[in-house]
């Protein structure tokens, strides 16, 4: 109980924060000031909130569960690759979108491309497809939050009442903290979360008896050594994730931050620290999952690896029902946690928990931008905050945040978790292929709303085509790949352990590559927009 | 120049991100227990790190935000 009680101890503290940023709040811009902490933000608080804000529960407990099974590829698949191309979009997007925020007041994504292709009803389509691929995010960090709650008291708060809290406290310091508690509050979970990584490895190391051994004694049994190298992985599937961290800049709640700050010299720290931030939390994370399959006395990881064997040998024979039950089974998502419980004293455990906490509550950011992008792409577009003023603007953003909170809550207490993990998976690789929309936006003159709604609208089809595609075709046992499609000789689509396979990429590269030529095609052959909208970009 | 080296130091380390030659192996071990993929990996994140120091140093947009400080000077004076 006393892990719990340190988490819930941290929990009152943010909530604080919260509270004491309302009381900070100044009234002149109310809706700039509610939604944007009034463009304020100094930079370290923009540094590791920008950063929080892109940290969710998956840098933790997805990090170490994906290596769990997967092995060391985990760090250059989602980590590095993160690291080299979420800086350089932060420096060639992030740094102009806050300027053109600076220059005409935009306070979402949707404003700026509302003015720059001078449209109304196809910035609404764009509203309409990034708030529904932003959902899932919110619904799985409360249940992350109950799941964590309830593991950490060792079931002694049920996952209900811990979902609740956690929607509460979040609710709560966004409702009255808008931007500005966010920000403090991202900010004190970035360094809790940074600590994470450092403590959790030293002390599982200690426990462990030094890493040297388990290592070796990995190397030294087949079913384990590939774990320490990347050969489960093909080059191909590798080089595909190197498109995911492309819908860092395109996810609302990220573009928004970077109107945050109060000058662009701001985003140096953000744009250099970047890669170091992830690898601070990631590598730890990383290779903490690896060593986990070392643990022999903790029968819940035992039970996952005889689950992965079992999946292994006996998978194809097997209905696809008993094959997605095995993969529950064997998911690793829960080994930081249970190598805490192991290793880690009481007090620590508590601490660390509160670290995981941190980075399960990352949902606040969208919540935010949520409300943000509703009152403004919404309420004050089609005229109600001329009709009503700003502050029934504010109101308004904030109701929405207690409605889309309380929706949330209830669907986590009813759904399974897992479809909200696949509509993640669908929902990084669709604003991927958003991103495209940004680059024309600000570097290509040429760029048309006609282009616009054609990449908006082939995204939306490409998710829900891929989305039935792994729903209609159920996933194989490990190994080679179902093809569906091949044309002389080449897999053109497969369905893969993991997911779908387009010539042996990921979804996510076709879609990318599909929407740069839809906008180039789409522009080129309808009319730009009027020389003064273009004399304000370029 | 300085743009041109600086493009090729991104496609460069984009390129490098891919090391397909530490695929299969795991030696040798760095400290005696950290994998070669794994190490290579971790001094991409700080070479990511070098880079964006250098956009930062010789390609930084500066002339973005000092456009916003001569209009806010004009709308000053006006």
């Amino acid at each position: 109980m006393i892990p719990a009680i340190v988490v819930f101890l941290y929990l009152a503290t943010v909530l604080y924060i919260g509270i004491f940023a309302f009381r900070r709040a100044k009234s002149k811009h109310e809706a700039e000031d509610y939604f944007l902490a009034s463009r304020s933000l100094g930079p370290f608080v923009f540094l590791f909130s920008l950063f929080g804000t892109n940290m969710t529960a998956f840098a933790i407990l997805g990090s170490s569960g994906h290596a769990f099974t997967n092995g060391i590829v985990t760090y250059g698949l989602m980590a590095s690759s993160s690291g080299l191309v979420i800086p350089l979009t932060i420096f060639f997007i992030g740094t102009r979108v806050w300027a053109l925020g600076k220059k005409h007041g935009f306070i979402t994504p949707v404003q700026m491309f509302r003015d720059r292709w001078e449209c109304g009803h196809i910035g609404t389509v764009i509203f309409v497809v990034q708030a529904v691929l932003l959902v899932p995010y919110i619904i799985i960090g409360i249940m992350g939050g109950g799941t964590t709650l309830s593991a950490i008291s060792g079931g002694t708060v049920p996952y209900w009442f811990g979902g609740a809290i956690v929607a509460m406290v979040v609710m709560g310091y966004v409702f009255f903290g808008g931007m500005r508690g966010t920000a403090w509050v991202n900010t004190f979970q970035t360094t809790l979360f940074l600590l994470f990584g450092a403590i959790a490895l030293i002390v599982i190391g200690v426990g462990m008896g030094g890493f040297q051994t388990a290592v070796q004694a990995m190397q030294s049994t087949p079913a384990l050594a590939p774990l320490l190298t990347r050969e489960r992985i093909s080059p191909l599937y590798f080089f595909s994730y190197t498109f995911i961290p492309l819908s860092a800049i395109a996810f609302p709640h990220i573009l928004i931050f970077c109107l945050t700050a109060r000058k662009m010299s701001q985003f140096k720290k953000t744009v250099i620290f970047y890669p170091l931030c992830i690898m601070a939390i990631w590598l730890p994370c990383v290779f903490l999952g690896v060593m986990a399959n070392r643990v022999a006395d903790v029968p819940q990881i035992r039970a996952k690896q005889e689950a992965r064997r079992v999946l292994a040998t006996q998978g194809r024979t097997l209905p696809p029902e008993a094959r997605d039950e095995l993969r529950d089974q064997s998911a690793g998502d829960d080994v930081i946690l249970l190598l805490l419980q192991r290793y880690a004293p009481l007090w620590l455990a508590g601490l660390l928990g509160a670290g995981i906490m941190a980075a399960v509550m990352a949902s606040d950011s969208q919540i935010l931008a949520l409300s943000t992008m509703f009152t403004e792409d919404v309420f004050a577009y089609y005229g109600h905050k001329q009709r009503f003023g700003e502050a029934v603007q504010v109101l308004t953003g904030r109701v929405f945040i207690v409605i889309i909170t309380l929706f949330a809550y209830i669907v986590a207490l009813r759904a399974p978790e897992t479809i909200f993990e696949l509509a993640i998976q669908y929902a990084f690789s669709g604003f991927a292929a958003l991103s495209p929309l940004l680059v024309a936006a600000l570097f290509w003159k040429g760029s048309t709303k006609w282009g616009a709604l054609a990449v908006t609208v082939w995204t939306a089809a490409a998710v829900v085509a891929v989305a039935i595609f792994q729903h209609v075709i159920p996933a194989p046992a490990p190994g080679p790949a179902t093809v569906i499609w091949s044309l002389g000789g080449a897999e053109v689509l497969s369905r893969t352990p993991g997911g779908t396979a387009v010539f042996g990429f990921m979804p996510v590269v076709p879609m990318v590559i599909v929407s740069v030529l839809l906008m180039i095609v789409i522009s080129l052959s309808t009319r730009k927009p009027g020389q003064v909208t273009l004399s304000k970009y370029f | 120049m300085k743009k041109l080296l600086l493009t090729l130091a991104v496609i460069a380390l984009y390129v490098l991100h891919q090391d397909f030659w530490f695929w299969r192996v795991a030696h040798p071990l760095v400290f005696g227990f950290v994998p070669i993929g794994l190490f290579y990996q971790a001094c991409f994140s700080i070479a990511a790190a070098l880079l964006m120091w250098l956009l930062v140093k010789f390609a930084w947009p500066s002339h973005l935000e000092s456009e916003i400080e001569k209009g806010h000077a004009r709308e000053d004076a006006a």
